[in-house]
């Protein structure tokens, strides 16, 4: 995969060295407890403009303070009031950017594939921050590096990711990352929101639709976000849903001691997991979000140094 | 009317079962003659040694977007790729704007095709008003003024009791039924075919049921009716599996398919070009082979491109926001013989027989055939020219093809209408 000419568009197309030497870097940029990240030099002079066609907290404030301890400058777009909503094409949008002559774009955008179409069509490189129901490939880069903070390899890791399947970037993203380092994967959700080609996804794949199954053993359980947002008809009422598919205590029992729960927010306690749950020992959620900074700061400097 | 003498050529007619070594006379727009020693002093010839001679090819599925969508094609400009695809007839769907659900637009359309068009052109007349499903259209009238079928395509008759009285009607005029069958409850949204690649590339999924179930009900309500009734760009294993099911049961059955959906599969979806986005989706390889599998074994009665213009702008979009729809006109000889005959899995005349006499009984022209008398329509093609298919040099109006840069082995030489050379390969292009 040439991360260096296209930017980074997914998960699927990254080899495992490629992979290592992403979490690699990310670790050295880890702050020790009670410091800051470290400010470097070594993106100075170059420009990146964060162009967020949907709404992001995290991962547009992450990708921003990434940027800007390795020195680069950093624009950030929201697609509300930008030249978007006065109907202009995607293609003109990012070609009147690049005339601006920006190092990189950091792209979130609600269609699959639209970093996959600009980038055969642009120059530059292209880092996906989300697409649609596609790939989220920075999010499974921190995701694996908030796990190797707690265990030594990836291989063999019992690994449940629970939700929403269907509709998850984040779940695909990390399906692939997870299984080039085999670990044992289990998806679980309810029948609409998890199809069965899923296990066809990638080698080490299996399927369930009960939670006490998926969860039996489990190193880490990943809650994924209920996307109401992407679902066109709801798979069952959301008290079924909680029933169901929601992570609370005696859930952990199941589970390997040491398990650790991860979700890549924002949380809806009592909708996917109990609030006891994410305020836990065992819930490494803020982990998370720390991470997402080291593990971008290795992306932006992998593609643009 | 001049008059045209076709030498040396390999002429194949399935009407007739003939297959030979001959020369084709034309005089005043019909076949006068076909045999040796047709020789004669001041006429016209056209050398085809070396090349095929067939009847004029059909394609009874196209969009020629006049009137009303002229920026992505015209009359005359699609009539012009179909010249250069080897087509000297073909048939117009309903979908323009406005739609053809009147005998004003279907005048409209035969008159502005008398003027402009290259090849013939033979509109199909919407079923319903709109083609919104609810209402028919004055089918009997589109009938008078011209239409050879009746078609919601790009839409389905979603209402059953709304179909069967179209079938009904349709028995009375004598008129084939064609519809683009699609459960739009099931294919809500969808921008692909539902399956592993679908499911891997974060796409909504057009599920095969969603062409399955339709096709299920049509032919039990043309069973109920008696009407003729014809499955559009057929694309699933078990539609075709359906068909000739109803087939062997004596109803007046006919299907389609299209170039592409048997030439390639939802594999090429990898990198989101939407020009590999259409309706239906391109499927697994196992419809693929059950579509070449309904070729082989007489199921399939006609290969129609479905071509489909739409300008660049429309297709530049991110995928989900690209409209249904690729050009087929220009590559369809090139697929056919790729996939088909040059793999050894049909024959020459069978070949011929999709692009001529399939579509022709099916609409009941009085073309497809290379018969004395017959209209002299005819296509000149051959067998191993190496060619690549330059989407920049098309005649049509749009650049929506999957195939560009495509290589192929065969394609069309000339195409003659009524007796007049309307396209040979070694023009120029383009004007």
């Amino acid at each position: 995969m040439a991360a260096k000419r296209t930017g980074l568009l997914d998960i699927e197309s990254l080899d495992r060295t490629e992979i290592e030497a992403i979490l690699e870097r990310a670790h050295f940029f880890q702050p020790a407890d009670n410091e800051s990240y470290r400010r470097l030099e070594s993106l100075r002079g170059k420009t990146i403009v964060n162009l967020f066609f949907e709404a992001s907290t995290r991962t547009r404030v992450s990708f921003e303070i990434a940027a800007k301890r390795l020195g680069a400058d950093t624009v950030s777009i929201a697609a509300q009031g930008s030249s978007v909503s006065k109907g202009e094409s995607l293609v003109d949008t990012l070609n009147t950017l690049v005339a601006m002559r920006p190092n990189a774009i950091v792209m979130r955008h609600a269609a699959s594939g639209a970093p996959h179409f600009l980038a055969r069509h642009l120059q530059i490189p292209i880092i996906n921050a989300g697409d649609g129901t596609h790939e989220h490939p920075t999010q499974a880069l921190l995701d694996a590096r908030t796990i190797l903070d707690q265990r030594p390899t990836l291989e063999g890791l019992r690994v449940a990711i629970i939700g929403d399947i269907a509709h998850s970037r984040v779940a695909r993203s990390n399906v692939h990352l997870l299984s080039k380092f085999g670990a044992d994967i289990v998806l679980c959700g309810p029948p609409s929101l998890l199809p069965r080609e899923l296990e066809q996804l990638a080698p080490g794949v299996h399927l369930a639709w009960e939670m006490t199954e998926a969860i039996r053993d489990a190193d880490v359980i990943m809650m994924l976000r209920v996307q109401l947002e992407r679902q066109h008809e709801a798979p069952m009422s959301a008290g079924e849903y909680f029933h169901f598919y929601g992570l609370r205590l005696e859930h952990l029992t199941l589970a390997k001691p040491n398990v650790i729960v991860m979700h890549p927010g924002p949380i809806n306690r009592g909708r996917e997991l109990s609030s006891e749950v994410a305020d836990s020992q065992r819930s490494v959620i803020l982990n998370q979000v720390g991470n997402g900074i080291a593990v971008r700061m290795a992306v932006l400097e992998r593609i643009l140094q | 009317m001049s008059s045209l003498l076709i030498t040396g050529g390999r002429v194949i007619d399935p009407a007739s079962g003939g297959d030979a070594r001959a020369d084709v006379l034309i005089r005043d727009g019909r076949i006068e003659a076909i045999g040796t020693g047709l020789d004669e002093e001041e006429i016209a010839r056209f050398d085809a040694t070396g090349a095929i001679v067939a009847p004029g090819f059909i394609d009874m599925h196209v969009h020629l977007r006049e009137p009303g969508i002229e920026h992505a094609e015209t009359i005359e400009t699609g009539a012009r790729a179909g010249a250069a695809g080897g087509f000297t007839t073909i048939c117009c769907m309903p979908n323009t704007l406005p739609v053809n659900d009147s005998a004003t637009v279907t005048s409209y359309i035969v008159q502005r095709a008398r003027e402009v068009a290259c090849i013939n052109v033979r509109p199909i007349g919407a079923i319903t008003k709109g083609s919104l499903g609810d209402e028919l259209a004055a089918i009997g009238s589109m009938r008078e003024a011209g239409i050879v079928a009746i078609s919601d395509d790009g839409r389905p008759v979603m209402n059953a009791r709304v179909m069967r009285r179209a079938m009904e009607l349709a028995v009375a005029f004598d008129i084939p039924v064609i519809d683009h069958c699609e459960d739009l409850n099931l294919s809500a949204g969808g921008d692909m075919h539902e399956g592993r690649q679908s499911v891997r590339l974060g796409l909504r999924g057009i599920p095969s049921a969603s062409e399955d179930v339709m096709v299920a009900r049509d032919l039990l309500l043309a069973e109920l009716t008696g009407a003729r009734y014809h499955v559009a760009h057929l694309s699933t294993q078990r539609s075709i599996a359906m068909v000739e099911f109803a087939k062997s049961r004596g109803l007046k059955i006919s299907c389609e398919v299209t170039p592409h959906h048997f030439a390639i599969t939802d594999h090429e979806l990898e990198t989101y070009d939407s020009n590999f986005k259409m309706k239906p989706p391109l499927r697994c390889q196992h419809d693929a082979d059950a579509l070449i599998e309904g070729i082989v074994s007489g199921v399939v009665d006609a290969i129609a491109t479905d071509h489909a213009p739409h300008p660049g702008s429309d297709k530049m979009q991110e995928f989900e926001r690209c409209p249904f729809g690729i050009t087929g006109l220009e590559t369809a000889l090139g697929l056919s013989l790729d996939i088909l005959v040059h793999t050894g899995r049909i024959d020459l005349t069978r070949l011929v027989e999709l692009f001529t006499t399939g579509p022709a009984n099916i609409l009941k022209l009085d073309r497809g055939t290379l018969a004395v008398g017959a209209p002299a329509d005819v296509t000149i093609f051959d067998l191993n020219r190496e060619w690549t298919y330059d989407v920049q040099q098309s005649f049509s109006k749009s650049r929506n093809s999957p195939f560009n840069g495509r290589r192929f082995r065969g394609g069309p030489l000339a195409t003659i209408v009524g007796g007049e050379i309307v396209w040979t390969s070694f023009q120029e292009t383009r004007e």
